[in-house]
């Protein structure tokens, strides 16, 4: 898999927030296919390492390629454009505003005709049964009302909101910040067959998660963050979850190879 | 590593039986108050039409025939047609989370540009007004690229351009009066929004007719068009709009614009109301403005709250003010009455939010 070429990759991003240096000369890549795990302490970087690739942050220095390419993304609709779509921390929901709003937020859908031309009328029931439909894939049976504020969900309605929205949108690269991380145990499995299912379609899907049991069984391969930048790159199966805490936490020196790879 | 994995699963196994079926649950909040409370926080703009249907059956219980004749109701709607069309202007930078304290500035500088270009300098009548409507818009303009890019809160920027618009408003007309004969005797285009149109007893202007049409058109955009769903979510949570793909800042400062257009049309309405162009008229348009929102239930924080409940807003002020002074009561009254309007929206606003939690 080394030899093929990232379908993301970032190089040398560095992101200081005054003093605080967030991102410290990291590198990431993510290939075509695969399942990347982001892990690492809190505060370590990981969401800024994801912020500064998916446009939500400007890194300082360094550089950003998709597909190859150079890419400058100033804001999170540019890497939406791009086919990336991110599953933030903070869920980036509206809360007065109903689930089908929501999820087509900056990317709404007109009403065929007359109405949607001239008049620029949303086609609602369209929404809103797009909506249903991604929900019910994702096993999100508890939510009544597809027009109820979001404000009225649970916090782990909303993340499954978030990720049904990042699902039914993302073309190419899928990010997302701890997604089962506010999640009950019935969703929690269903995003990881989600995130099963969006990787046999062939897309590349990257996972920040505190989760190691989650992390260890999905992934193909875990990049672990620690102070600011890239420690190293494992693979589940060369390594228990007790060495990827200890990495992690710096008890333990990662093995030589896997810093190269 | 499988075996954890393996174990891990086994708690899990029991949810391939798991039911799939929509969740529905049965509500034993049957209780009248509940279920009015519920209705409320679907349409918040409800309350003030229930208190505006109130007031009118009230004066008209006191007042008789003269207060509830189609004269007199649509007196009201001519009395407050410069403050409704002001206040949905104020509404749209409200649902923003921002307020704009310069439009009354920006309503009288549009009329006196209109009157000046027209007189001044000779300019055919719908040039003239055009420039006005433009002269709005860019003060706007100036508004939301100070809010939307510089960042400065909207308080401060409306602030200064209150201050600002009024100066140049003064020194440009040198305080200077267009009289009433003048204009319709050479620029009638002028006193469009005065024009009166009589549906037996009730007296309609076009002033009125715009600003109900107005209103239903921004009702309109905001529930159905992504622009309007757009400034709903700026308002509400202005990062998280802006990361899931709302273009913030140019949401603001078109709110903001239109919100300057809306203004100049309201200063060429007024120049139909009370006849001549004078740069010391509408002083009020600004608090009268923002307590019609308020009283007509839109948050001041942003993201919530109705347009048509501003035009009801409006109309309550109107209500109140037309049926005291019929009654012969000190005009004090009214204001002391709208205060407690006033407080008594914001307490049924924090009521009606405590659904949703």
């Amino acid at each position: 898999m080394e030899q093929q070429q990232p379908i993301l990759q970032g190089k040398n991003l560095v992101k200081r927030y005054g003093r605080v240096t967030a991102l410290d000369h990291c590198d990431f890549e993510l290939y075509p296919g695969e399942i990347l795990a982001v892990i690492g302490d809190n505060g370590a970087g990981k969401s800024t390492l994801i912020k500064a690739v998916s446009g939500a942050v400007v890194p300082d220095a360094g550089e950003v390629f998709l597909e190859g390419k150079r890419v400058n993304f100033s804001s999170p609709l540019d890497a939406r454009e791009h086919g990336i779509e991110t599953v933030y921390q903070q869920l980036a929901m509206s809360p007065a505003l109903s689930i089908a709003d929501n999820m087509f937020m900056g990317r709404e859908l007109r009403k065929p005709g007359i109405m949607g031309k001239w008049l620029r009328q949303l086609d609602r029931p369209a929404m809103e049964a797009f909506a249903r439909e991604k929900l019910n894939e994702l096993g999100l049976m508890t939510i009544q009302n597809i027009r109820q504020a979001v404000e009225t969900l649970s916090g782990g309605q909303r993340q499954g909101v978030a990720v049904a929205r990042a699902a039914a949108f993302g073309s190419k690269v899928i990010i997302l910040d701890e997604p089962t991380a506010a999640l009950g145990v019935k969703e929690s499995r269903r995003v990881l067959e989600l995130i099963n299912d969006v990787k046999s379609r062939g897309q590349p899907i990257v996972l920040i998660s505190h989760n190691m049991p989650h992390v260890f069984e999905i992934a193909d391969r875990i990049h672990i963050h620690r102070l600011g930048k890239r420690l190293c790159v494992i693979r589940p199966q060369d390594y228990s979850m007790n060495d990827a805490v200890a990495f992690m936490t710096g008890a333990k020196e990662p093995p030589q190879e896997a810093l190269a790879a | 590593m499988a075996k954890t994995a393996a174990s891990g699963d086994d708690y899990e196994s029991a949810l391939a039986q798991s039911s799939t079926k929509v969740a529905e649950f049965e509500d034993t909040r049957t209780g009248f108050v509940h279920k009015f409370q519920h209705a409320l926080h679907l349409n918040p703009s409800l309350v003030p039409l229930i208190v505006l249907l109130l007031s009118i059956a009230l004066f008209g219980a006191l007042l008789g025939s003269k207060f509830f004749s189609p004269f007199a109701l649509t007196l009201i709607l001519q009395q407050v047609q410069i403050v409704g069309i002001v206040a949905a202007a104020q509404s749209l930078v409200i649902l923003t989370a921002g307020i704009d304290l310069s439009v009354g500035a920006i309503m009288v500088l549009s009329s006196v540009v209109m009157g000046q270009f027209t007189f001044r300098y000779g300019i055919p009548a719908p040039i003239s007004i055009g420039a006005g409507l433009a002269c709005g818009t860019a003060c706007g303009f100036v508004n939301g690229f100070l809010v939307a890019r510089m960042k400065l809160p909207p308080f401060i920027v409306t602030l200064g351009m209150w201050q600002i618009v009024l100066a140049s408003n003064f020194l440009y007309s040198g305080n200077a009066t267009i009289r009433a004969q003048d204009i319709a005797a050479e620029a009638p285009l002028l006193h469009l929004f005065g024009a009166k149109i009589n549906i037996g007893g009730a007296v309609l202007t076009v002033g009125v007719l715009f600003m109900v049409g107005l209103v239903l058109l921004l009702s309109y955009v905001l529930r159905h068009t992504a622009w309007g769903r757009h400034v709903y979510a700026v308002g509400d949570d202005k990062d998280a709009a802006e990361l899931s793909g709302v273009q913030t800042d140019r949401v603001l400062i078109s709110v903001y614009m239109l919100s300057g257009l809306i203004c100049a049309f309201a200063g060429w309405a007024l120049i139909g109301r009370i006849g001549s162009v004078s740069p010391t008229s509408g002083q009020l348009a600004n608090i009268e403005s923002i307590t019609a929102v308020v009283i007509g239930g839109i948050s001041l924080f942003g993201g919530r709250g109705s347009i048509l409940g501003t035009l009801f807003g409006a109309l309550i002020v109107g209500v109140f003010t037309l049926g005291l002074r019929l009654l012969g009561a000190d005009a004090q009254w009214t204001y002391l009455l709208i205060g407690i309007l006033i407080i008594a929206a914001v307490a049924v606003d924090q009521w009606i939010r405590k659904v949703s939690v």
